[in-house]
């Protein structure tokens, strides 16, 4: 049987081409597939950040990242589905989170990778803080931006 | 009751979590902001500023007028930024 939907989250760091060549075997006949990658950056509001700290629900985070990818899976009849979402510590430059969609063709597998970031940016229980090189730290304030990314899918 | 806490609201009331005995009078999540509201704890008013704090309800995102069991666990947290 092969799984649609992939979900991992954790501490361990993840390998694009790996997790790209895995939804392949699981997908033949897809047409396309879309990804993105989330990548800490190494400044904030033109402040040097020295890390990210990563808090989640570990109860609620894999229910509600399964439960986005599935929405993925069906509103667009996606082949397969793969999100990472890493938690704890990370330093810039390290990937946070992976989302692919392998479809039939182009468009839906495009779409949905935009869908899968957008959701969850706002509905799956994540919350970022930066660490600044001043020894300070602040929490990330959610984006009126990213709830408006997050509506166009309603 | 179990009530969970996350990010600066977590930071903000110095507590992961608590056990509560919920009041009669409390039967939604909104009603529970209320009285956690009125708490004289720190951070406590937190709970009265709407719209700043989400709910979920056994691990279920909520609104204001989800229904509560004296067996839920309730988690309260600031708007969430994954990705």
């Amino acid at each position: 049987m092969r799984e649609r939907v992939v979900v991992r989250i954790g501490t361990v760091d993840f390998d694009p081409g790996a997790e790209f060549r895995l939804l392949c075997e699981r997908t033949g006949g897809a047409g396309g597939i879309g990804s993105f990658v989330g990548i800490v950056r190494g400044e904030a509001g033109g402040r040097a950040i020295t890390a990210m700290t990563l808090e989640h629900y570990p109860a609620m985070t894999e229910r509600a990242v399964r439960a986005i990818a599935e929405e993925a899976q069906r509103r667009w009849g996606l082949l397969g589905v793969t999100v990472v979402h890493r938690v704890g510590r990370l330093v810039p430059g390290e990937q946070i989170v992976l989302v692919m969609a392998a479809a039939a063709h182009r468009a839906p597998a495009l779409a949905a990778t935009s869908f899968l970031i957008d959701w969850l940016k706002t509905k799956a229980p994540f919350w970022k803080k930066e660490h600044f090189a001043d020894g300070t730290a602040a929490w990330v304030a959610a984006e009126a931006a990213d709830e408006a990314a997050a509506a166009r899918w309603r | 009751m179990r009530l969970l806490y996350f990010a600066w609201l977590r930071e903000r009331l110095g507590r992961a979590e608590e056990e509560i005995a919920l009041p009669s009078s409390v039967r939604t999540v909104g009603e529970l902001m209320a009285w956690l509201g009125k708490r004289e704890v720190p951070g406590g008013a937190l709970f009265g500023e709407s719209g700043v704090i989400r709910a979920a309800v056994n691990q279920e995102l909520a609104g204001p007028e989800t229904r509560l069991s004296e067996g839920d666990e309730v988690a309260f947290f600031p708007p969430m930024t994954g990705g």
